[in-house]
C-alpha cells in the first residue's frame, strides 16, 4: 500500500501503516542525531523546555549538508545534500525519546536494534535509501529555522519544509513488525547453517 | 617538458579532484550498481536501487555532493623519486581540502576525537589523512577516498590465531551479518590480511580502491558468494545483492599471526586521481 501523509501525525495516521509499505510525507520535518538526542534527553531530565515542539512530530535521522547565502536579515540557508544517516547509532536513545515526547514517525537508514517494542501503538520507523542525499535534497522545499548550531552543522536541529518526502519504506510499525530485524534474523540463519 | 608545477594550480586541481570524487563515481561503480538493479527480482530492493541510480545523475547534473555525508579525506600518493614540487605538498594539499570545503561545499565532518569539536573546514591533527609512497619517476599521483562513517563504523579488524586461515571468511560474513543495512549496501568490501595490526587495515582500505571490474580470484569470489547469500540485501532491506565486490590484499606476517582487517564501503565507492609531472 502506498500513503500520503501531512505532519504533523497522528495516531490514527500512523496505525494503518504496515511494514512494507510506501509512505510520502509532507509538512515539517526536524533532523536530529546523536548529539541532538542527547540533549533532548538532558533537557527532559532537568525538566527544561525545548525551544521546538516534538508533538505528533517526524523525526529525521539526518546531519545536512547545508550553505548559508546572503549576510544579516536575508542570511538564509539552503540545502545541498540531506540524505539520512545511521539511525543504529540512535538505537538506546530511541526508547527514552519515545517515552518523554510524543513523536510518530522517525525517518532514517539501516534500521535500529531492540527499539519495536517501544514503537508499539507510538511510532513508526521509515526507511530512507540511504546516501540518496541529491534526491532528498530535491524534496526540501525549505529550510525553515535551525536549532542548536553550537553542535555543529550536523548534529544541529533543522527544521525542513517537505513535499511528498519518499518513497519511505515502513521498516517498523506500529504492531512490533521489524523488517531490519527480520532480515537480520534469517541472515544469521543462514550464516549459522553455513558454518556447520 | 618540465615536471614542476606551481603551488596554486596543484592546489586548485587538487580541490577540483575533491569535487569529482563528491559528485562523480567512477563508471565501473555505477556499471556494477546498474547489473545489480537489472539482476534483482525482490521489488524493494529493486525500488531502492532505482533510487540510487536516480540520485547519482540528479548528484552528477546538478553538481553537488552525491552524499551529505562527504566523508573524511583519506589520500594516497605516490611520488616519484624524480618529481620536483619545490613547496610543501602536504600542506598545499591541507589548504585544497579547506577551499574544496568552502567552496563545493562539503560537510565539516572532522572534529576532536575527545571534545567533539568540530573544526569547520575538515581538516584538524593528523587529518586529512594522506599516504606517501615513494615510487621511481617522474610523476605524482594523488588518489583521494572521501570516506563516509556510516561503512567505516561497521568495519573490523581481529588479530586471529596463525592456524585459524580457515576462519577467515567466517570472521567476514559475522561482520557483515553484524553491520546489517547499517552500512548502506550493496557495499565493496575490502579485506586485507596478514602485515601487522596497522598494515592490514590499510591493505584493506586499498584493496576498495581497486575497479569493481577486476576478476576477483576464487577465494574472493568464495566470499562474495556466501556473502549475497545471506539475503540482507540493498539497504538491509531483504535482497540478492549485499555487497558488488571483494577484493583482497595480502602481506606477508610475523609466524605467530595473523591481522584480518575488513573495511566496509557503502555503495558510494567514491574517489578519484590525478597525475601531475611530465613522462614517467
Amino acid at each position: 500500500m502506498e500513503y500520503h501523509l501531512q505532519t504533523p501525525l497522528k495516531i490514527d495516521d500512523i496505525e494503518k501503516l504496515n511494514a512494507g509499505d510506501i509512505v510520502y510525507i509532507s509538512g515539517e520535518i526536524l533532523t536530529a542525531r546523536d548529539e541532538a538526542h542527547a540533549r533532548i534527553l538532558e533537557m527532559k531530565e532537568k525538566g527544561e523546555e525545548l525551544p521546538f515542539s516534538l508533538e505528533g512530530a517526524v523525526v529525521y535521522h539526518c546531519g545536512p549538508l547545508m550553505q548559508k547565502n546572503g549576510k544579516g536579515v536575508r542570511e538564509e540557508w539552503k540545502v545541498v545534500s540531506a540524505g539520512p544517516t545511521t539511525s543504529g547509532r540512535m538505537s538506546k536513545m530511541t526508547p527514552p525519546l519515545l517515552k518523554a515526547h510524543n513523536v510518530r514517525a522517525i525517518i532514517g537508514k539501516g534500521g535500529m536494534k531492540n527499539v519495536s517494542e517501544s514503537m508499539t501503538d507510538r511510532c513508526v520507523y521509515l526507511a530512507y535509501t540511504g546516501g540518496c542525499a541529491a534526491l532528498a535534497a530535491e524534496l526540501i522545499k525549505e529550510v525553515k529555522t535551525v536549532h542548536w548550531l553550537d553542535l555543529g552543522m550536523p548534529e544541529a536541529v533543522w527544521v525542513l519544509r517537505v513535499e511528498k518526502f519518499g518513497p519511505l519504506i515502513v521498516g517498523i510499525d506500529t504492531k512490533g513488525k521489524d523488517i531490519f530485524a527480520e532480515v537480520r534474523e534469517k541472515a544469521e540463519k543462514v550464516l549459522e547453517e553455513m558454518k556447520k | 617538458m618540465s615536471s614542476k608545477i606551481s603551488r596554486e594550480t596543484f592546489i586548485r586541481s587538487i580541490a577540483d579532484l575533491l569535487r569529482k570524487a563528491e559528485i562523480e563515481l567512477p563508471d565501473d561503480v555505477i556499471e556494477a550498481l546498474r547489473k545489480t538493479e537489472t539482476r534483482e527480482e525482490k521489488p524493494v530492493a529493486k525500488s531502492q536501487l532505482r533510487a540510487i541510480l536516480k540520485n547519482i545523475e540528479l548528484a552528477k547534473n546538478h553538481g553537488v555532493p552525491m552524499c551529505q555525508d562527504t566523508g573524511i579525506m583519506i589520500f594516497f600518493a605516490e611520488l616519484g623519486t624524480e618529481f620536483q614540487s619545490g613547496f610543501d605538498l602536504e600542506a598545499a594539499i591541507r589548504e585544497a581540502v579547506v577551499l574544496a570545503t568552502a567552496e563545493i561545499p562539503l560537510r565539516p565532518n572532522a572534529v576532536n576525537p575527545l571534545t567533539r569539536k568540530n573544526s569547520g573546514d575538515n581538516t584538524g591533527i593528523g587529518i586529512p589523512d594522506i599516504h606517501w609512497k615513494l615510487v621511481p619517476g617522474k610523476q605524482l599521483k594523488i588518489t583521494v577516498a572521501p570516506k563516509g562513517a556510516g561503512s567505516e563504523n561497521m568495519s573490523a579488524l581481529k588479530m586471529m590465531n596463525p592456524t585459524e586461515t580457515g576462519s577467515i571468511k567466517n570472521f567476514v560474513l559475522e561482520t557483515v551479518v553484524s553491520a546489517g543495512g547499517m552500512p548502506c549496501p550493496p557495499l565493496t568490501l575490502g579485506v586485507g590480511i596478514g602485515g601487522s595490526f596497522d598494515k592490514a587495515a590499510r591493505l584493506a582500505k586499498e584493496a576498495l580502491l581497486e575497479p569493481l571490474d577486476t576478476p576477483m580470484n576464487k577465494f574472493e569470489k568464495e566470499i562474495l558468494d556466501a556473502v549475497n547469500a545471506l539475503g540482507i540485501g540493498c539497504m538491509g532491506l531483504g535482497g540478492s545483492t549485499t555487497a558488488l565486490a571483494v577484493h583482497v590484499k595480502t602481506a606477508h606476517c610475523h609466524t605467530a599471526s595473523l591481522p584480518v582487517a575488513i573495511n566496509i564501503q557503502c555503495w558510494a565507492n567514491r574517489h578519484a586521481s590525478v597525475v601531475f609531472g611530465g613522462e614517467k
